[in-house]
């Protein structure tokens, strides 16, 4: 165990593996690339699905729903079979990505909204804001935690999902999982797990940190 | 004024909130719609600005249709306070109240102006604006609820049982401070309250509404307590009409004389019980010789109720009721035989329309 | 697509069918061993719950293809691997839902029981467990659903049971088992789901008049 351990030690601190197009950085780069691409798509197309069943009322069994059936796919499996039976290429890996973080967006933006006060929405259409007015100025600042947490999951899911695009050979956090395993170079292998997990927590805690300050301050309850 | 004529609502559920209703709403007063849940009294307030529209049926304010005028636009000219306040929890205080003048457009200057002065105008503190909702009381934030709906100075106010979520002793204040407010602004204010002791005591008018969405009576406070139309309105007023009834009527006419009245001071005579009056002539409690502790004693002016006068002589040792000026200084007692002459007479005027 | 390949594998199919929800059993079972009195612990000592859903959260961060990798060195390329992985994600989903349930039981039914002469033990077992079921078990559903689809990402290690069918269907470029992999995962998930929710109704009968 100690010899292993020293083992990862030694590969990380081999020089070689900081530089160049292999080299942690750019693995890191490519990843981090694959993950905000992805999430930022999906969450063009979840949050205003969101907003929209949210503010309507309309569909709430499909939002509340949606979430277990996105839990419920096979990430790997999507992915696999959306670069196999469309072309080999990049583009079916975001599609699966971007299908994959969808629905945790999607639930959590309509949790938000409907946990907004019945009351408070009364009133917001009582004093005479308009439906538009009632969406940006009331529903959406009061429900932002909710759909910055959807977010977050999203990220932190599409961030392990995109492991596998190493396994289909292209780049990534997982090339060295991968690599390692196939050459049964357990110490590359760990090496690439631990360097998959910081940079999952990391991400996590930056976007756990941006949450706070995001949040509309009479909502901070603990400032009281 | 607003009207409804033959107002129908039926919701998509089948069930009838409101049937063929025709009531006028006299501008400048305070019209309490009272019933018990279920009754209607909400829906039909909601329909006033069109939080919901009518399903047959006209409701017009000052004659125009408000199907005439976009939802949004129609609310910035009328009030809104409902229970729980409905403050925006993410925006100050300050901000709140601020809501439809922006929407109005106002410049800043002017906004900041106004929300100072309804901060003074409905009791707050300058310093509560920076806070936030959930830093206040729940009086606190109904204030503030009231403020908001009297920034724009809407002729209008609708107030959904605005007052049900606090507590009895800020319930009671609340209710002063809105008959204070209204003696100064005579708004149209419509109130729905299932509470028939706060309509009778807001009340220039009330619409008793019955289950199913039927007005069964519209009336002032006091035709309503001494004719209700029928079994129903009579049971709903509750046992003690009469006490109600004297709730209205004021000391104002009671006559007054004078008792015996001593200084905090003076050492009592015989056994006679004495009125112990401050050096600034308020009355502070009944003595007698046989015991030397204070029994208190609460002056009432010509403004307090008949029914204040009641109570006041049957918790008082002697039978009397001590009398006040305006500046709460002593000028003399009424008794019990005073105030139910007072009782009869006021009693009569309202038999005979 | 040759579809007839699903009716000439059956046999293999059903095999690891059997397999993938052995692992999932396994791992659900030994998450909710875990969970339950980790949870009720967390509950009753404020200063260990922090830290409970602290380090909870942060395992259930780290993706579980590093996490599979990360127990290599314990337990080797085995279904063991993939099993006590998942059990961890399970163990987070259950740990804080089941400190979530107890805490969402109102505190004036605890009081009442203690009041009427229940000690503590009692009182948790008989009156706040049983209320706090409904969370528990929304969360044992979740990390059912969770584990079925994860054991697949076992393929990474060669033990993703259903997943293998993955690997299978890439290697071969042939799209049938892939999809034969993601439908019968996708029905396991559902029909476990739906198992779920019979034994929650069955467990906590005074839900079934309240709606």
């Amino acid at each position: 165990m100690g010899e292993l351990f020293a083992e990862i030690l030694r590969w990380f601190t081999t020089g070689e593996h900081w530089s160049g197009p292999d080299g942690v950085p750019a693995q890191v780069g490519t990843h981090l690339v694959y993950s905000v691409v992805a999430t930022v798509i999906a969450a063009l197309i979840a949050l205003p699905i969101g907003l929209l069943i949210g503010h309507t009322g309309r569909g709430a069994f499909l939002a509340i729903n949606l979430s277990g059936f996105g839990r419920a796919l096979p990430s790997f499996g999507v992915v696999i079979l959306a670069f196999q039976l469309s072309g080999l290429s990049l583009v079916p890996i975001y599609l699966a990505l971007v299908l994959l973080a969808v629905p945790v967006m999607v639930t959590n933006t309509y949790a938000g909204m409907a946990a907004v006060d019945h009351d408070v929405r009364d009133a917001a259409r009582g004093v005479g804001l308009t439906g538009w007015q009632v969406l940006w100025q009331v529903e959406v600042p009061l429900a932002f935690p909710l759909i910055l947490a959807g977010v977050r999951i999203a990220t932190i899911q599409v961030v392990a999902t995109a492991t596998i695009a190493a396994y289909l050979g292209f780049g990534g956090l997982g090339r060295y999982v991968f690599d390692g395993l196939a050459q049964r170079d357990l110490a590359q292998a760990l090496a690439g797990a631990v360097l998959l997990a910081v940079v999952a927590i990391a991400l996590d805690q930056a976007l756990r940190a941006l949450q706070k300050p995001l949040t509309p301050r009479g909502l901070r309850r603990s400032n009281r | 004024m607003i009207s409804f004529d033959a107002v129908n609502k039926r919701f998509d559920d089948g069930t009838t909130a409101v049937h063929e209703l025709d009531l006028e709403v006299p501008e400048g007063e305070i019209t309490v719609l009272v019933g018990s849940s279920g009754c209607g009294k909400t829906t039909t307030l909601r329909m006033v600005n069109r939080m919901l529209d009518a399903t047959s049926g006209v409701i017009r304010i000052d004659g125009r249709d408000v199907r005439e005028i976009a939802g949004s636009t129609l609310r910035r000219d009328i009030g809104y306070v409902i229970q729980q306040s409905g403050l925006f929890p993410h925006r100050t205080v300050a901000d709140n109240i601020a809501t439809v003048p922006k929407l109005l457009g106002w410049d800043k200057k002017r906004v900041r102006d106004r929300v100072e002065e309804l901060m003074a105008t409905v009791g707050l503190a300058a310093d509560l604006g920076r806070r936030y909702p959930h830093q206040l009381s729940g009086g606190q934030q109904q204030r503030v609820g009231v403020a908001r709906a009297l920034a724009a100075d809407p002729p209008i106010l609708l107030m959904d049982e605005p007052f049900g979520a606090v507590d009895p002793v800020v319930r009671a204040l609340l209710q002063d401070e809105l008959l204070r407010l209204q003696a100064e602004l005579r708004k149209t204010i419509v109130f729905v309250t299932h509470d028939i002791d706060e309509a009778v005591k807001l009340g220039d008018r009330i619409a008793v509404f019955r289950t199913g969405g039927h007005l069964v009576q519209f009336s002032t406070p006091a035709q309503l307590l001494t004719h209700p139309v029928d079994e129903f309105v009579a049971d709903f007023l509750g046992a003690e009409r009469g006490l109600k009834l004297l709730s209205l009527a004021t000391l104002e006419d009671v006559p007054v004389r004078p008792t015996t009245t001593a200084r905090e001071a003076d050492e009592s005579g015989g056994d006679e019980w004495v009125l112990v009056l401050s050096d600034q002539d308020t009355p502070l409690g009944w003595r007698s010789s046989s015991d030397r502790a204070l029994i208190p004693a609460h002056g009432l002016s010509g403004g307090d109720s008949l029914l204040a006068g009641l109570d006041a002589t049957v918790s008082s040792p002697t039978g009397l009721a001590v009398r006040v000026d305006a500046a709460g200084r002593y000028v003399g007692v009424s008794d019990q035989r005073a105030i139910n002459e007072s009782a009869t007479r006021f009693r009569s005027e309202v038999l005979v329309p | 697509m040759k579809w007839s390949w699903i009716p000439d594998h059956a046999g293999d199919l059903v095999t690891i069918t059997l397999l993938h929800l052995r692992m999932t059993g396994t791992a659900v079972f030994f998450g909710l061993l875990v969970a339950l009195p980790l949870g009720l612990l967390a509950y009753r000592v404020p200063r260990l719950k922090s830290v409970v859903l602290g380090v909870s959260s942060l395992l259930f961060t780290i993706p579980s293809v590093a996490l599979f990798t990360l127990l290599l060195p314990l337990t080797g390329l085995t279904p063991t691997t993939v099993v006590v992985g998942l059990t961890v994600y399970t163990l987070v989903v259950l740990v804080r839902n089941t400190v979530e349930g107890l805490e969402s039981v109102p505190p004036k039914v605890a009081e009442a029981a203690r009041a009427m002469g229940y000690d503590r033990v009692r009182t948790l077992v008989t009156v706040e467990l049983p209320l706090a079921l409904p969370v528990i078990m929304a969360g044992l559903r979740i990390a059912t659903v969770m584990t079925i689809s994860l054991v697949s990402v076992g393929l990474v290690i060669g033990q993703g049971a259903l997943g293998q069918l993955f690997v299978d269907g890439f290697q071969r470029d042939f799209g049938v088992p892939i999809i034969a992999g993601i439908v019968i995962t996708l029905l396991l998930a559902l029909v476990a789901d739906a198992l779920l929710v019979g034994v929650q109704r069955v467990l906590t009968p005074w839900h079934r008049t309240g709606r």
